[in-house]
């Protein structure tokens, strides 16, 4: 049973967009340290991998991203997507999130509820070196807009790891949601702030005994609905830090509770249900 | 506010093989070296005697840069009866072999061991010296682990950060001899102690107790004058202060800062730092206020109190936030 889980997992990690590492398209980031013409020429190789010889739309102004300038810990490096619903009357269906020269670049794919009413969502990345941040929003034609902006991200003991190894396995599948009013300062929509407890861990690294490489141990899969309608769901992989943490506004619908369900690359399903607060609604 | 770094004499900097290296400074009190050391190949680094037996090289409170060649740690020497031990390794091959050059015009006795604080780069590059020179490595349990994790990433950044040149013959070289909790080594007529701790500045900090001097080899668990960096648990270090003040020492060798400190009273100011760093976060995330917001503002209350503020704080204040976020 487990084996051929195993394989049907790397089948599908295959066929998706998250599955993708540079080494394994043959791309070799310099020792040296990444600048802006260097990452966008890793993005050069990877867009076709991604998202084959479909035209991509830069800076038109669909979609924007903001990241600090220079990271202060390069693994917990927040980022905020915005839509612009003025731009996109048809709303958006999918972003995608790259680091371009992290080891695993898609670092997560949100596919967005038809009626969740999303305009912006907030995570928090691994970044392992200079690069731009890039999301791809896609609207209901197929139509792709990019929008991107470059992180220092590199130097000193910050590293793109685990902090406390211990506490992340022994918390490991905690849930919290916080529900945040709607407020001019959160657009005018109520928030919701999902976040997990798991190591989302690299699996880049070897048993210091055994030299075997660790494997990988990540949230893949995450769906967060509300009322028994999807507001979003996603692919995510190691690019994600560790207890990943999601927040996003959204359209409240009727009083239904708000359900997530996370899966593990081990197979593990954690579980959340909380009652609509009044303050959401 | 940011006090400019501890001046650097030129005239107290010597040449080797291309590399200045950053000699004796004014505060230390450097060991009588005869003719012959100072022909030595390996010119020896300036060391403080802080007791009978126990000796220090100060690290300058600065960040680690090609100029002050990643010197940036304190690192001590302890010497038994029958042999020496060394607390971290020193942040490259250059710098661990000058230590090595200065323990031997000290003592002719043997370094038995190597004891590293904790995973990061300023305190182990310096490792694989005193593994060819024949000295066991011990470390906190976690400490391979963390290293597993982080070696690749520190050697690449680091090669960035301090030049090729100083990077020559650096190593990731994990301990050998873990320490679970607590445990013992001894160097004839002299005991050391070493403790594992939980998470705190990082998941691998171990601190070594010299009962005979009274002296207490800190690692970063404790900073005087240069902010402290939270890598590991901001809850979990705080948690630990009245633990650490009742180790019965009477001085400290803090992991960065004045050599020796005063014990327990060096832990006064990062103290007072991590209750004002959370509470200021606590405040921000009660409010909803994001993470890149909040972590420009926590903590400024103390910028005028520590060297290297604007380094460090906006870091420790995002770390500190995902952490502060889960209670
Ligand atoms: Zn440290």
């Amino acid at each position: 049973m487990q084996t051929s889980f195993m394989c049907t997992r790397r089948a599908l990690l295959r066929a998706s967009a998250l599955g993708v590492t540079l080494a394994a398209i043959g791309i070799q980031p310099a020792q040296a340290q990444q600048t802006m013409e260097s990452s966008d020429h890793i993005w050069q190789d990877l867009k076709g991998v991604v998202f084959g010889d479909r035209t991509i739309r830069e800076a038109d102004g669909v979609v924007a991203i903001e990241a600090p300038g220079r990271a202060q810990d390069a693994a917990l490096v927040p980022v905020n997507i915005t839509v612009d619903p003025a731009r996109t009357p048809q709303g958006i269906t999918a972003l995608t999130l790259i680091i371009d020269v992290n080891p695993s670049p898609v670092a997560a794919t949100f596919k967005i509820g038809k009626d969740a009413g999303i305009t912006h969502i907030a995570t928090r990345l691994r970044v392992n070196d200079y690069s731009y941040l890039r999301v791809i929003a896609e609207t209901p034609d197929g139509g792709l807009h990019m929008a991107k902006t470059f992180v220092k991200a590199s130097g000193g003991c910050s590293a793109p790891a685990v902090k406390n190894m211990d506490e992340a396995l022994k918390t490991m599948g905690q849930m919290k949601l916080r529900q945040f009013a709607a407020s001019p300062a959160n657009g005018g929509e109520p928030e919701l702030q999902l976040m997990i407890r798991h190591p989302n861990n690299s699996g880049l690294q070897r048993d210091p005994l055994t030299q075997y490489f660790i494997p990988a141990h990540f949230i893949q899969t995450l769906d967060i609905s509300q009322g028994g309608r999807q507001l979003l769901s996603m692919e995510g992989g190691i690019s994600i830090s560790e207890d990943p943490n999601f927040r996003f506004d959204y359209k409240v619908k009727g009083t239904g509770e708000i359900k997530a369900q996370a899966t593990d690359t081990k197979g593990k399903v954690f579980n959340g249900a909380w009652p609509l607060e009044a303050t959401g609604m | 506010m940011k006090r400019p770094a501890l001046p650097i004499d030129p005239a107290r900097r010597r040449l080797i093989g291309g590399l200045a290296w950053l000699g004796a400074q004014a505060a230390l009190m450097p060991l009588p070296f005869g003719a012959a050391a100072l022909a030595a190949a390996q010119p020896p680094l300036a060391l403080k005697t802080v007791a009978e037996g126990v000796l220090a090289f100060e690290g300058v409170v600065e960040l680690e840069t090609p100029r002050n060649e990643g010197a940036v740690a304190n690192l001590g020497v302890v010497v038994g009866d029958d042999a020496v031990a060394v607390i971290d390794s020193g942040g490259s091959v250059v710098q661990a072999k000058a230590l090595i050059a200065a323990i031997a015009k000290a003592t002719a006795k043997p370094v038995r061991y190597l004891v590293n604080t904790h995973m990061h780069p300023d305190h182990i590059f310096g490792n694989a010296a005193f593994r060819d020179i024949g000295a066991t490595i011990v470390g906190h349990r976690n400490l391979p682990r963390a290293l597993a994790a982080r070696g690749p990433y520190y050697l690449q950044s680091y090669r960035e950060q301090l030049g090729p040149a100083l990077m020559t013959g650096v190593e990731i070289v994990p301990p050998s001899v873990l320490v679970e909790d607590t445990m013992q080594l001894d160097l004839g007529g002299r005991k050391l102690e070493l403790k594992a701790w939980p998470a705190a500045h990082t998941d691998n900090d171990l601190t070594v107790h010299d009962p005979e001097s009274g002296t207490l080899f800190a690692g970063d668990l404790v900073f005087v004058k240069h902010l402290p960096i939270v890598d590991g648990s901001l809850l979990g270090w705080m948690r630990q202060m009245d633990q650490l003040a009742a180790i019965p020492a009477s001085r400290v060798l803090p992991g960065h800062g004045p050599v020796p400190s005063l014990w327990p009273e060096a832990l006064a100011g990062e103290r007072r730092y991590f209750e004002a760093l959370a509470a200021d976060l606590r405040k921000a995330i009660a409010a909803g206020t994001p993470m890149a917001e909040a972590a420009k503002t926590a903590g400024q209350s103390e910028a005028g109190n520590w060297e290297l503020f604007d380094a460090y704080n906006g870091r420790n204040a995002t770390t500190a936030y995902a952490e502060l976020e889960w209670e």
